[in-house]
Parts: structure tokens; C-alpha cells; sequence
């Protein structure tokens, strides 16, 4: 198995992302180098905390590198924030750009008696045109959704309030609200879809 | 739609899990990173470990556990016990927490609660609040240091600061409760369920899956316990059997 370098933004929980790779016999190096990370077989932008803080540390050579890669299609997975950062901004963040690799604006969750953060396991229900993704439970921790799937992608829904894109691929690319290094069997058998993809 | 989370909880001491009644009397229940992989291959959605290490050799053999277990583990962990400061949060959350949950730090020093959910997102934020019953009135009050100290604080008014302080969660435990096997306080989840909007995990007095699916009805969005998982009476997957017949939305997907 060749190596995967995970993007060491500064502000992730790195230790279950790594955990969760190893598990599936990945050989997991944490990364900050933009050269590393455009050269690398296999990329994975992960992310727990505030989009501005992470969006500071990709502002330079890693942001530009890690949007090249997607652009190209070439293997890349990112995981509940770092789907978010792949986007043209979030409600969390106003006046703070994301990548813009993607089409989208995240909107915070709202409604009368819906429980924000949206967290615990729910049910993803993949679109017909998924190769990677596979319906089952995930374990999601966010407030901040997409509400339509990008133009060009094959998307996944999840429902929290009403239904909402929970997981987006295209070839060797996916990005995840969802963690799938804690989403238990199901989510390990996704990381193996994705290393084989 | 979100399923309700059942969450075994792992008191830990020393590096080995412990079981007492209110921190009383502990008994050897076995290694934390078997019993976590066991849990997991049960079913269970989350687990919490608590660490009841009373030393500081004890609270640094805590985030070694917590990387063992984290070698294991499919499923989010949250740690709790004697998180007094950002340093400690981050030395947990970078050894495989998902989430810290902050007790009597987060009582004396409410600021605590904004940092850790600042620096690592209100998602990895949890108030764990011990509520007993005042003895006099209405109403519950906030104990701490492991129910040495009864602080007089209205628990429903902690939980709403808390919250706006930036707490992602709430792990709410009925301190009259706890360890009694006599069914959660269900007033108490009542009330806190509808004083905040974040997730609710009831804890404290779990004895039988009926009383699971009477804190869920009263509000709670988890259920943690102890008891009924360690001494072997129910797995976890039998308990969300019984929750699933009852009408709640359950994962019964295997484990691992």
C-alpha cells in the first residue's frame, strides 16, 4: 500500500484520521508541504475546528496544491470540515473564502427544535450515479450543511430537518460530512473503497 | 434521521476500568482497550471514558489509554476526568479523543469551556454536569468534585450558559441517580432537553433497556451506562434491539 499523506492544517484532531487509515493498512504521514502533497499518490484533508482557522493555514502553497489535485482528479479524500473548506464559503465564516474548488455555500442548520450541532449517527443515502459511497450509518459532528450537490459530482443525502448533501465523489475524489475513520465498520469499508479507487 | 446513540462508559483508573457505586467501593471490571473493542463489536455508537485517576501519575497514564484504545476504535471516543485546562483537552484530543468533556473546571472556570470550543470547535466541546435534587425547594443544583461539593448553581441555568459559553453537548448525570440502577431522573432530562438546543446524553441509573427508552422519550438523545453493560446483564446490541422495537431509530448495523 503506498503512502497517504494527511494535511496537517494546525487546527484538526489528527490521532483518529490517522487511527482509521492504519486500520485499513494505509501508511498514514502527516503533511504541511504543498510539494509533498502535489506529488503525493493519495491525499486527505481532514478537519475539526472553525473554517477560518483553517482556511489561514491552506491560504498559502497547501490551498493552491490541495485545489490542483482536484481539479485533476487525482486521489483525494476530505473528511466533515475539510469537505466544507473544499467549497466557495460557510455561513460560519462570512467574508472568509474557502477553495471555490467546489460550487457551494455551507448554511448553518436552523428550525424550531432541531438539535444543532447535527451529531450522532444518521443515514446516508447514496444517488444512484455513487461508485464509492454506499448506503448505511455515519457518524456526523457539524452544524453547517450543503444544501444542493455541485454540478458534475455524484452526491449522497442525509436528512436533519430536511435533506441535505452529506458526501460527494467523482473518480478517486470524495469528500464526506461524515467521519469515515469513526463510522465503524461501514466507514472502514469506505476507506478501503477510496484507497482502491 | 438521527438515530439515538447508546454509550457505554468506561471508568478508568490507573490505566485498568473500574466499577463503585458513586466512586465507592471499585472494582476491577477489566483493560480499557479490550473492553472498548468489545463494545464497539456490540454495537455500541459512542463511548466515553471517564478517568476517576485520583494522582497525576494516574492522569498521565489516562492519555496513554486513551491511545490504546484509539489503536482499536471505530467509533468516537469523549474523555472526561480531571480536563482542568486547554493543555489537557489538547493532550487528549491529540492521543485520539473526539471530544473532552469538562465537569467541575467548567464550573469554577466557565472561560474554559469558550477556549477549548474556540480552539477545536464547539463539535469537541462537552459540559458534563452532575445534578443532584435540591435538598430543600424545587429544582436541581450542580454538584462537583466528584459530589464532595454542592455548589448551590441551578443545573438547567449552567446547562443554558454553558451552551452560550460555546459547549457543543451536554453529558447530564443524575447524581441522586447514578450508580443506583433505579431509572434516570426524568424530570431532570425533561427540563434540560428543553432548555438548550445542543445534543442531550442522559446518565445515572440505568438498570434495563425500559429505562433507556424512557429517557429518550423525556428528551435525552443518548444514553450512557455503565452498570448493565459491565456485569454482563445486557449487550449493547440486545438493548437496541429492545429500543428499536419500541419505535426509535436505532443503527443495527454489525460492528467491527
Amino acid at each position: 500500500m503506498s503512502g497517504v499523506r494527511v494535511v496537517r492544517t494546525g487546527t484538526a484532531n489528527l490521532a483518529s484520521v490517522v487511527a482509521g487509515l492504519r486500520r485499513v493498512d494505509a501508511e498514514p504521514v502527516l503533511c504541511a508541504d504543498p510539494d509533498l502533497l502535489a506529488k503525493a499518490d493519495r491525499v486527505v484533508l481532514p478537519g475539526v475546528g472553525a473554517l477560518a482557522a483553517a482556511m489561514e493555514t491552506l491560504r498559502g502553497g497547501l490551498g493552491d496544491a490541495l485545489a490542483a489535485r482536484i481539479r485533476a482528479g487525482r486521489p483525494t479524500l476530505a473528511i466533515c470540515l475539510g469537505m466544507q473548506l473544499l467549497l466557495e464559503g460557510s455561513d460560519e465564516s462570512p467574508g472568509v473564502a474557502g477553495l471555490g474548488v467546489v460550487a457551494g455555500h455551507a448554511h448553518k442548520f436552523t428550525g424550531v427544535g432541531l438539535r444543532v450541532p447535527h451529531l450522532g449517527w444518521n443515514r446516508v443515502e447514496p444517488g444512484a450515479d455513487c461508485r464509492l459511497l454506499r448506503p448505511g450509518h455515519a457518524y456526523f459532528a457539524h452544524s453547517f450543511y450543503l444544501a444542493e450537490a455541485p454540478v458534475g459530482w455524484a452526491a449522497a443525502r442525509t436528512t436533519h430537518g430536511g435533506a441535505y448533501v452529506s458526501a460527494f465523489e467523482r473518480g478517486p475524489v470524495l469528500a464526506c460530512q461524515f467521519h469515515p475513520e469513526l463510522s465503524g465498520a461501514w466507514g472502514l469499508d469506505l476507506l478501503r473503497r477510496w484507497l482502491e479507487a | 434521521m438521527l438515530c439515538v446513540r447508546i454509550i457505554p462508559c468506561l471508568d478508568v483508573r490507573d490505566g485498568r476500568v473500574v466499577k463503585g457505586v458513586k466512586f465507592q467501593g471499585l472494582r476491577d471490571a477489566g483493560d480499557p482497550a479490550e473492553r472498548a473493542a468489545a463494545y464497539e463489536a456490540q454495537g455500541a455508537d459512542e463511548l466515553v471514558m471517564l478517568d476517576v485517576s485520583a494522582t497525576p501519575d494516574g492522569r498521565a497514564t489516562a492519555v496513554e489509554t486513551v491511545r490504546h484504545i484509539r489503536a482499536e476504535l471505530s467509533i468516537p471516543l469523549t474523555v472526561g476526568g480531571g480536563v482542568r485546562s486547554e493543555a489537557n483537552a489538547g493532550a487528549l484530543l491529540e492521543a485520539g479523543a473526539d471530544k473532552v468533556a469538562m465537569n467541575t473546571a467548567a464550573v469554577e472556570q466557565p472561560e474554559l469551556l469558550t477556549r477549548v470550543a474556540t480552539r477545536f470547535g464547539a463539535q469537541c466541546a462537552v459540559v458534563a454536569i452532575d445534578a443532584a435534587r435540591r435538598l430543600e425547594g424545587e429544582g436541581w443544583e450542580v454538584v462537583t468534585r466528584s459530589g464532595k461539593h454542592r455548589t448551590g448553581i441551578d443545573a438547567i441555568g449552567w446547562a443554558r450558559e454553558a451552551v452560550a459559553r460555546g459547549a457543543g453537548e451536554i453529558l447530564l448525570t443524575s447524581w441522586d441517580r447514578d450508580g443506583t440502577r433505579s431509572g434516570y431522573d426524568l424530570d431532570l432530562l425533561t427540563a434540560a432537553s428543553r432548555a438548550v438546543p445542543v445534543p442531550l446524553i442522559a446518565s445515572g441509573g440505568a438498570n434495563d433497556p425500559k429505562h433507556l427508552i424512557e429517557a429518550v422519550h423525556a428528551g435525552a438523545d443518548a444514553v450512557l451506562a455503565a452498570s448493565i453493560f459491565h456485569d454482563g446483564d445486557y449487550t449493547v446490541r440486545a438493548v437496541k434491539d429492545v429500543m428499536a422495537a419500541a419505535g426509535l431509530e436505532m443503527r443495527l448495523e454489525a460492528g467491527q
